[in-house]
């Protein structure tokens, strides 16, 4: 159906109504009787939400995160969790390495400290104070979240970014580039992300760093795959097709069209491989390739380390495993939440 | 069909190629070279230099990749340093082991993932889907290892429901027939030995199945939601096919399609999830001994099971290709 | 609308979509038509009027929760009458497919991918006629011969997507006149295909109504298709009956602004050249609700403030007993009156402000 460019006002359109009446009397009458109906009109229509019109599709999303319980409690996590992480050494009471009551644990003789007045979560297996270690902790397994997945998600959007580009744009010669980069994302998906892990670790060494590059280079492939799928859907639709019939240039179709409609995706992934990456260095450090050096806490080896006491000092891996647990799935129902939000199928 | 099959057998050489060189380059750079990998921390200089020599490392590089490629395709993975006997024939003693873990986890994970996925959609909004998906989710985020830990510690050690480690109680009579414990006890009718085997697989079984698990219950659920909304579900309706048809035939078998791919990509996670599980309840399978591998950096041994495990990898999404391409006839047509 | 009881009376049909948060949509509004046997009856309008929704109403395919369905429609099976809108849905899924059948727009969708032609032709004999084995895939290769599938079986084997678009059509047709339902839905049956293809689905349809007398209800926003199909015709505009009448009234006197915009909106071969065409300005976003006045207002050229007063009425038009419409200040001699005004109506506008 065929509409006016004006049609998006209606209020605008009825000010020129055409010469509807057919009862042509006075001048004055029927310039008042006509106000009189616009105004009506107006009236009638109300005010008119055009949220369809002008919002883009981020504003929509963000409009349908704020009203979702699941991205609400997910973001709270996030929130709590990055705040305590960035002021942890203010908020930690004690030293997170010294062994301050090291004379009151025994884990020999199976005698530990469980909460108490001083200690708010007890004390670890070597007298420290296991309150200011989780606290600290949450510094160090956020920075191996974040590095981690910065790592996965630049080396994945560059090898996807350019797979996708060369598969849309590049013709023949793309589409080789794209069939070679796509075999390496395929041998890299068909080694298990531990295995990754190890193998980096087996070349620099178990440290954070190893973590922190082993954890990131197993998300590239699901970073490079994302983007490329997502450039490739976009490289076919008819804007990019008027865009190329119009002669705007190859590259900065790439850039300025494609590629920013296809980051959604990309974007939602990073939040779900923060999750993952804190999972992932968990079991990193149990398999002993994560970070030997003990002054440095990190919820991981925490976990790794207490699971020697998970009969007679429960509490010790408990800990650190449900603030992993919870602080991935914070970010998996932010990353989930935004997901839908952005997903066009699901957009009424 | 057979050209399908045929077409993609072939498309696995390069994969498998490339994961070679990969794998190459990676002995080569190993710290201080493979002669300090393949040899314990206190042997002599004069004994590197001789393993040198041996090993070709004077050659060309092209030369060694030839020959580490030979090597693999005769089956001679090279000699585990934990053990001083081959790592193929390491492999191959606990593979059954490891494969009936992985079996039974796939299986918990298929027959209660699916249909639970299932009701959840079918029940949008309700409590079984708020505990479907919840569930799940922590599922995801709970590591493998401190579940197998917490399941251990609960349920055999406190509540002594089930065997704490290994696969089989020990002093148990059992006839050998292939290593694979259920099947053997089976095919001789020892049906003491499968309930036993059972048993022990059970919570190593459960751990390992639960990422898989939670992935197949969202996977269902969200494919489900989708192909509800299908025009081809309003057209069963239309023609007022029974709810058991519209459900089985045409809703079903459709959502079921993404859901067979994911099973396919879950198997690589599946087997490094082994090593986690397995290490945890002494299972004596690869895992628990690649885990061992990866304290004593064991390179030979981990150089073996990364390729095991691409290879395993590959072929069985091989096998889900294949079996996709029998349930959606537009694959089969491309 | 004929002398006899009609097979399906439908009363002030309104659906009713309970919108989370954002408050209720009337997607139907107090609709009312009648079926007959062997005739065609239209239901026309611009997409997003309700004329799908009716259609899922009807068949009780609207979804079980957060819809309400108001008004009836009667059913008559012999001597025996049931209210479509209250029958159990058990009841109702055994009228869908039998009594009831209904064709969809996009024929690629509306089929199962990965069920074979053949497969999703013979279930609908099982369910219904009992049909199996060897004698329900001789009934479904006949149905499919019947509405013009050449070697039939073959495709009883075929997939959907090794189909063309009109043979998709063509299967779904044959789904659903398999069990010779008295009543037939095609909502925009003809859309997605070319036009070649639409004439001759056109055909088949019209073909089979004369030949089963069954009654078809063709939704469609086509005006060609309604001129070369439909006996009887509704226009709907913002969920209601705007204009009803039957066709040869409707396109020689339409009355009421939106059907004259409908028909003002086609391009014409016998126009003069260079003439522009005359679309209805605004979209059916642009409305007001029917309890304030006239929905159509906002984009009529003819409104006054009358309309604005309350809903109008279904009036009688002065052209036939059959022919009515919802409208205060209705066109009169169209044909005269809507190139003149509609041609350049804010040239128009400028004389009225001289004025």
């Amino acid at each position: 159906m065929p509409t006016t460019p004006n049609a998006q006002n209606p209020a605008e359109d009825a000010q020129d109504p055409g010469a509807g009446a057919p009862e042509g009397s006075g001048g004055t009458s029927l310039l008042t009787r006509k106000a009189d109906r616009i105004d009506r009109l107006a009236e009638l229509m109300g005010p008119r939400d055009d949220g369809s019109g002008g919002a883009g599709i981020w504003l929509t999303a963000f409009r349908r995160l704020r009203r979702s319980p699941m991205a609400i409690s997910g973001a709270v996590v996030v929130a709590l969790f990055v705040l305590v992480a960035l002021f942890a050494p203010l908020i930690a009471p004690y030293s997170a390495t010294a062994q301050t009551w090291g004379g009151e644990v025994f884990p020999n003789q199976n005698i530990f400290v469980g909460p108490r007045a001083e200690n708010w979560l007890g004390l670890d297996n070597l007298g420290r104070d296991q309150f200011s270690r989780m606290v600290i902790g949450a510094r160090q397994t956020l920075l191996v979240g974040v590095v981690a997945t910065l790592v996965g998600f630049g080396a994945g959007a560059l090898l996807g970014g350019t797979a996708g580009a060369a598969a849309t744009l590049g013709g023949r010669w793309g589409a080789l580039i794209d069939n070679v980069i796509m075999r390496v994302i395929d041998m890299m998906l068909a080694l298990p992300t531990l295995l990754l892990a190890v193998t980096v670790a087996a070349l620099v060494g178990p440290s954070l760093t190893t973590v922190m590059l082993a954890v990131g280079i197993a998300q590239v492939p699901i970073f490079a795959r994302l983007l490329r799928g997502a450039m490739i859907s976009q490289g076919n639709r008819d804007y990019v097709v008027a865009a190329r019939a119009l002669g705007v240039r190859r590259h900065k179709i790439a850039l300025t069209h494609i590629l920013p409609n296809s980051l959604g995706p990309v974007i939602v992934q990073s939040t779900l491989t923060l999750a993952t990456a804190i999972i992932d260095a968990a079991a990193l450090s149990y398999l002993g390739l994560g970070n030997p050096d003990p002054s440095f806490p990190e919820w991981g080896t925490m976990l790794a380390d207490a699971q020697r006491f998970l009969s007679s000092a429960p509490q010790l891996a408990v800990y650190p495993a449900l603030a992993i647990i919870v602080t991935a799935l914070g970010f998996t129902l932010l990353g989930e939440a935004m997901r839908e939000a952005l997903d066009p199928k699901l957009r009424k | 069909m057979l050209r399908f099959i045929v077409r993609r057998t072939l498309q696995l050489i390069p994969t498998l190629g490339g994961l070679s060189i990969l794998l190459f380059i990676w002995l080569q750079r190993l710290p201080g070279g493979p002669e300090y990998a393949l040899l314990p921390d206190d042997a002599t200089e004069e004994q590197r230099a001789q393993l040198r020599r041996s090993l070709g490392l004077e050659e060309p590089l092209t030369v060694q990749y030839v020959r580490f490629l030979r090597n693999i395709l005769q089956g001679d993975l090279g000699t585990s340093l934990q053990t001083g006997r081959p790592v193929v024939e390491e492999f191959f003693t606990r593979f059954p082991a490891t494969f009936e873990l992985a079996l039974t986890a796939i299986l918990i994970a298929v027959t209660v993932g699916i249909p639970l996925g299932y009701l959840a959609a079918r029940r949008r909004g309700g409590v079984l889907d708020f505990a479907a998906v919840g569930g799940s989710l922590i599922g995801i985020c709970t590591p493998v290892f401190f579940l197998a830990f917490l399941l251990k510690v609960v349920f055999a050690e406190r509540l002594g429901v089930f065997p704490s480690a290994f696969r089989l109680s020990p002093g148990l009579n059992r006839t050998d027939l292939s290593g694979f414990v259920v099947l053997d006890g089976l095919r001789t009718g020892e049906l003491d030995v499968v309930w036993d085997a059972l048993m022990h697989l059970a919570l190593p079984g459960l751990a390992l199945a639960s990422i898989p698990l939670a992935v197949i219950v969202r996977m269902t659920r969200a494919s489900v939601l989708e192909v509800l909304d299908e025009d081809y579900v309003r057209t069963a309706n239309a023609k007022g096919l029974q709810r058991r048809t519209v459900r089985g035939r045409h809703v079903l078998r459709n959502a079921m399609l993404p859901v067979v791919t994911a099973i396919g990509l879950l198997t690589g996670s599946l087997f490094a999830g082994a090593v986690l599980t397995e290490s945890v309840f002494a299972f004596p399978g690869v895992g628990s001994f690649v885990y061992a591998a990866t304290q004593t950096r064991d390179y030979p041994v981990l150089t073996g099971f990364i390729l095991l495990i691409a290879t395993m990898y590959v072929l069985i999404n091989l096998l889900v290709d294949i079996s996709y391409s029998l349930l959606d006839p537009r694959v089969r047509a491309q | 609308m004929g002398s006899s009881t009609p097979l399906l009376a439908v009363e002030e049909l309104s659906v009713v979509f309970d919108g989370r948060g954002s408050g209720e949509v009337r997607a139907v509004d107090g609709v009312s038509f009648t079926l007959e046997e062997g005739r065609v009856t239209g239901l026309v309008g611009e997409s997003g009027c309700g004329k799908s929704v009716t259609s899922l109403a009807l068949m009780g395919l609207l979804p079980p929760r957060g819809v309400r369905v108001g008004g009836s429609a009667v059913l008559r099976t012999g001597d025996t009458e049931a209210d479509l809108l209250r029958l159990s849905p058990k009841k109702m899924r055994d009228l869908r497919g039998s009594q009831l059948a209904m064709i969809f727009q996009d024929p690629l969708s509306s089929l199962n991918p990965v069920v074979p032609i053949g497969r999703q032709v013979t279930e609908i004999l099982t369910r219904h006629r009992g049909l199996r084995g060897s004698a329900a895939e001789k009934e479904a290769a006949d149905l499919l011969y019947r509405v013009g599938i050449p070697d039939p079986k073959r495709r009883l084997k075929e997939y959907p997507h090794q189909l063309s678009g009109g043979m998709r059509q063509r299967a779904l047709i044959a789904m659903a006149v398999a069990c010779r339902p008295r009543v037939m839905i095609a909502d925009e049956p003809t859309t997605a295909l070319d036009v070649t293809i639409q004439a001759q689905i056109l055909e088949l349809l019209k073909d089979l109504v004369t030949e089963e007398g069954t009654a078809l209800l063709m939704i469609t926003h086509d005006l060609g298709v309604v001129a070369g199909l439909c006996d009887d015709i509704n226009v709907l505009y913002a969920g209601r009956a705007v204009e009803t009448a039957p066709r040869e009234p409707l396109f020689a006197d339409p009355t009421h602004p939106y059907t004259v915009g409908l028909l003002g909106s086609i391009p014409r071969l016998d126009a003069p050249r260079g003439e522009p065409l005359t679309p209805i300005r605004g979209s059916v976003n642009d409305n007001i609700a029917w309890n304030d006045g006239c929905a159509f207002a906002p984009r009529c050229d003819h409104y006054t403030l009358d309309c604005l007063q309350g809903p109008p009425r279904l009036v009688r038009s002065e052209t036939g007993d059959a022919h009515a419409h919802r409208c205060v200040n209705p066109v009169r001699h169209a044909d005269v009156v809507d190139r003149a005004v509609l041609e350049s109506p804010s040239v128009v506008g400028d004389e009225e402000e001289r004025a």
